[in-house]
C-alpha cells in the first residue's frame, strides 16, 4: 500500500483546529463551543500526566481485564483454507465488547473535571451499558438516550443499563435509532452544560471527541502490536474491523498507520446490499457533509438530508462516521468494504459453531470479511481481526431470524 | 444599504425595536408560508427569519423539530425555500428576510452557488446554527461576495474573547441565544440577559437579537428594553401546529400573536 501522504505525519492528526485533512473540526451550535474548548484543554492536560496515564492504565488492567487475549483462530483459518486468522478479543472486556475502554476514560475525564452527570447515547446498547457501568462505578448519575426503535431491539441491554441505575431515554423522533439519540444527547448536554459531561460513544463527533476517543482505544492497537510480534514473529499482513461510527476500527488501526507493510480494512454494514439504497455503509455509498459536529462521509439525499440506514446490528446502524476514516480512506491508507446482512449472519454461525466463541452481529461484519479475504491468501500470512464484542445481546435478534421465540 | 442595515436604522430614528419572527418554511404545507409571511409582515414583523428545514435538527427543541418533519414531509428542499422568497419579494421589497438553518444542505448546493442563488431570490442574511466562525471562513467569504450577511449566534456561555471575535466575522445583526438550551426552552431572565448584552456592545455597534424563551407579549416587551430586536419562534410554530389540520387560519392566528407582541412593544 503506498499513500501520497507522510505516514508519521498522519498519525499524528488532528491538527490544532481537529481537523483530520478536509474532515473533523467543530460544528456545533455557539452554546457547547465554550464547554468543547474546556475540554479539550483539560484533555491535553491530561493526556501528559502520568498520575492520569496511571489511573487509566490500572483500571483497564483490573476493572476491565486488559490485555485482551490476541487468540489464533486455528479451526476457523484451516476451514476457510488461507491466511491466519487471528482474533483481538475485545468480546472478553468486563461488559463485552470495546466500549468500556472508552468509557473508562471519559469517565475519569468526568470525575477530573468534577462533573456529577453523565449522558451517553447509545445504538446497540453496548456504550449505553458500558457508560451505566462506569457511572455507578464513581456514583456518578447517568442518563442514556437511546432510539425508540432500538429501546426495542435490544431489550436485554435496556433492562441492564436500569439494572445499572441509569435511566434510558426512548427517543422518539426522526428516525428513532442512533442518530437520533445523538441529536437528543446534544440538546440535553446544551441544556445541562454546567453539570454534565457528554460521553460520547464512538470516534466521531466534535473535536476533541475523535481524538480523545481514538486515543482511549488505541489501547487494542498497540496491545495486538505486541502480541502479533511475540506470537508470530512480525507484523500481521491485514487489520479488519467493523465501522459503526469507527471507534473499535480506529482503536485497532492506529497503532498500525505508520506500518506501511500492514493493509487496514474497515467493514460497514452492507445491509441488504448497497444496490438496494437500505444499508449504513457512508463510506462506501456516502459523501462529505457536515453532521453531529464533524465534517465526514455521510449518507444523505440530494437535498442534504440525512436519510435512514439499515442494519441487522443496531451498532453499525447509523448514516456517519468518525472522521479519521474519511481521511484515512481519502488518503488512501484503509480500505473500506461493505459485508451484508446475511454475510454477517452467517458469519456469527460459522464463529460459533466452528471456534465456540459467539460475536456481537457488529463484529460479525469484520470476521465475514476477514473469512472472504483470508481465502485469497497464503497459509503464512497473518489477518488480525477485532472481535469487538460478544454476540450475548443479539441472541433475541438471532432467534428471531431463525422463528424461535426464546 | 444592505435591507437589514437599513431596517435597523429606520427602527433606530423611529425609536423602535425589531420584532423578528420565526418560521419554518413548508410547514406544515409549502402552500401556507408565503402568505404567512406577509401576514406576519403586515402584524408588525420587521425581519423574518426563515427555517430551513433539516432532518436531525441538533439545535432546536421538541416544537421545531416537529415542524422540520412535517415541512420534510413535503419533501421542502432548500431550493424550494429560495424559491418561497422569490415569490415573497415578489409583493415585498422591504422586509429583510435571513435563512436560518443547518450547514449541511448548504455544503450539497457548494457555498458559491447557495449564496448566489440566495441574494438572487431576494435573501438579505443567512444563520447556520451549526458553523461557528472558526469553520466559516470560505462559507462566509461566499456570503459576503454576494452581499448576503453572516449572523452568528453568541450564548450564555461565549467567554469574552470569543465574543469579539464572533462580532468581528459577522454583519447584520448578532443573535444572542438567551438561554443555555435549545428553542423553545423556559423563559429567560431579562437581568441576565441585560448584563451580557452590555458586555456584547462593549464590542460591537452592530444591533443584537435576542431569542429563544420569548413567548408571551410581556416577555417581548421586557426584552425589548434591552435589546435591539426580539426573535420568537417556537410560540408561533406551536400555533402553526395547532392549526394543521385548518390551515387556511394560520396567516391570521399567527400574525395575531407578532400583533400583541408588536403593540406591547410599541407601549
Ligand atoms: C460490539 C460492537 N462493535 C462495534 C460497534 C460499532 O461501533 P464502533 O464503530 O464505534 O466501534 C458497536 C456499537 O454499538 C458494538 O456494540
Amino acid at each position: 500500500m503506498s499513500t501520497k501522504f507522510d505516514l508519521a505525519a498522519m498519525k499524528e492528526l488532528p491538527d490544532s483546529s481537529g481537523h483530520f485533512g478536509p474532515y473533523g473540526g467543530r460544528f456545533v451550535s455557539e452554546t457547547l463551543m465554550a464547554a468543547l474548548s474546556q475540554l479539550e484543554q483539560t484533555y491535553e492536560k491530561l493526556k501528559n500526566d502520568p498520575d492520569f496515564q496511571a489511573e487509566f492504565d490500572k483500571d483497564l488492567a483490573y476493572y476491565v481485564g486488559r490485555p485482551s487475549p490476541l487468540y489464533h483462530a486455528e479451526r476457523l483459518s484451516r476451514e476457510v483454507g488461507g491466511a491466519q486468522i487471528y482474533l483481538k478479543r475485545e468480546d472478553l472486556n468486563h461488559t463485552g465488547a470495546h466500549k468500556v475502554n472508552n468509557t473508562i476514560g471519559q469517565a475519569l475525564l468526568a470525575k477530573y473535571t468534577g462533573k456529577p452527570r453523565v449522558i451517553a447515547e447509545t445504538g446497540a446498547g453496548q456504550h449505553g451499558v458500558a457508560s451505566a457501568t462506569v457511572a455507578a462505578r464513581l456514583g456518578l448519575e447517568c442518563q442514556v438516550y437511546m432510539g425508540a426503535e432500538d429501546v426495542e431491539r435490544q431489550k436485554l441491554n435496556v433492562y441492564r443499563m436500569k439494572l445499572l441505575g441509569a435511566e434510558v431515554i426512548p427517543v422518539e423522533s426522526g428516525t428513532r435509532t442512533l442518530k437520533d439519540a445523538l441529536n437528543e444527547a446534544m440538546r440535553d448536554w446544551v441544556t445541562n452544560v454546567d453539570n454534565t459531561f457528554y460521553i460520547i460513544g464512538t470516534a466521531a463527533g466534535p473535536h476533541p471527541y475523535p481524538m480523545l476517543v481514538r486515543d482511549f482505544q488505541a489501547v487494542i492497537g498497540r496491545e495486538a502490536r505486541q502480541q502479533c510480534l511475540a506470537q508470530t514473529g512480525r507484523l500481521p499482513d491485514a487489520l479488519v474491523a467493523c465501522v459503526g461510527g469507527g471507534s473499535n476500527a480506529i482503536g485497532l488501526f492506529h497503532p498500525f498507520i505508520g506500518d506501511e507493510t500492514v493493509r487496514m480494512i474497515g467493514v460497514e454494514a452492507g445491509g441488504h446490499g448497497l444496490e438496494t439504497g437500505a444499508h449504513a455503509a457512508p463510506l462506501c455509498a456516502g459523501r462529505p457533509g457536515v453532521l453531529h459536529g464533524n465534517r465526514t462521509y455521510l449518507m444523505e439525499d440530494d437535498a442534504g438530508q440525512i436519510i435512514g440506514t439499515h442494519s441487522v446490528s443496531a451498532g453499525l446502524d447509523y448514516p456517519g462516521v468518525g472522521p479519521e476514516h474519511a481521511w484515512l480512506k481519502d488518503a488512501g491508507r484503509a480500505e473500506y468494504v461493505a459485508i451484508n446482512d446475511d454475510e454477517a449472519m452467517n458469519a456469527f454461525r460459522t464463529l460459533t459453531q466452528v471456534e465456540g466463541i459467539m460475536p456481537a452481529l457488529e463484529s460479525s461484519h469484520a470476521v465475514a470479511h476477514a473469512m472472504k479475504m483470508a481465502a485469497d491468501m497464503d497459509k503464512d500470512q497473518i489477518l488480525v481481526v477485532n472481535l469487538s464484542g460478544r454476540g450475548d445481546k443479539d441472541i433475541h435478534t438471532v432467534a428471531q431470524i431463525d422463528g424461535i421465540i426464546v | 444599504m444592505s435591507r437589514i442595515n437599513s431596517c435597523f436604522e429606520k427602527l433606530g430614528q423611529q425609536g423602535r425595536k425589531a420584532l423578528i419572527p420565526y418560521i419554518t418554511a413548508g410547514d406544515p404545507s409549502p402552500a401556507v408560508s408565503v402568505p404567512l409571511m406577509h401576514a406576519l409582515v403586515e402584524a408588525g414583523a420587521d425581519i423574518i427569519e426563515l427555517g430551513v428545514p433539516f432532518s436531525d435538527p441538533m439545535a432546536d427543541g421538541p416544537v421545531i423539530q416537529l415542524a422540520c418533519e412535517r415541512a420534510l414531509e413535503h419533501n421542502v428542499r432548500l431550493v424550494d425555500v429560495l424559491e418561497m422568497v422569490r415569490e415573497f419579494r415578489q409583493k415585498d421589497g422591504e422586509t429583510p428576510v435571513v435563512l436560518m438553518g443547518y450547514l449541511n444542505p448548504v455544503e450539497v448546493l457548494g457555498y458559491d452557488n447557495f449564496a448566489s442563488q440566495a441574494a438572487a431570490a431576494g435573501v438579505d442574511g443567512v444563520l447556520t446554527v451549526d458553523l461557528p466562525p472558526e469553520e466559516a471562513g470560505e462559507f462566509g467569504e461566499a456570503l459576503r461576495a454576494n452581499g448576503l450577511d453572516c449572523i452568528y449566534l453568541l450564548a450564555p456561555t461565549t467567554t469574552e474573547q470569543r465574543i469579539q471575535h464572533i462580532c468581528d466575522s459577522g454583519s447584520g445583526y448578532v443573535y444572542y441565544v438567551s438561554v443555555k438550551g435549545v428553542t423553545g426552552s423556559a423563559s429567560l431572565d431579562v437581568q441576565a440577559v441585560a448584563e451580557k448584552l452590555d458586555l456584547v456592545r462593549k464590542y460591537t455597534d452592530m444591533p443584537i437579537g435576542v431569542g429563544f424563551g420569548i413567548g408571551t407579549a410581556e416577555a417581548a416587551k421586557a426584552v425589548s428594553a434591552v435589546a435591539d430586536g426580539v426573535i420568537v419562534g417556537s410560540v408561533l410554530v406551536k400555533q402553526i401546529a395547532a392549526l394543521a389540520d385548518d390551515q387556511e387560519k394560520i396567516p391570521e392566528k399567527v400574525a395575531a400573536i407578532i400583533a400583541e407582541m408588536r403593540a406591547a412593544m410599541n407601549a
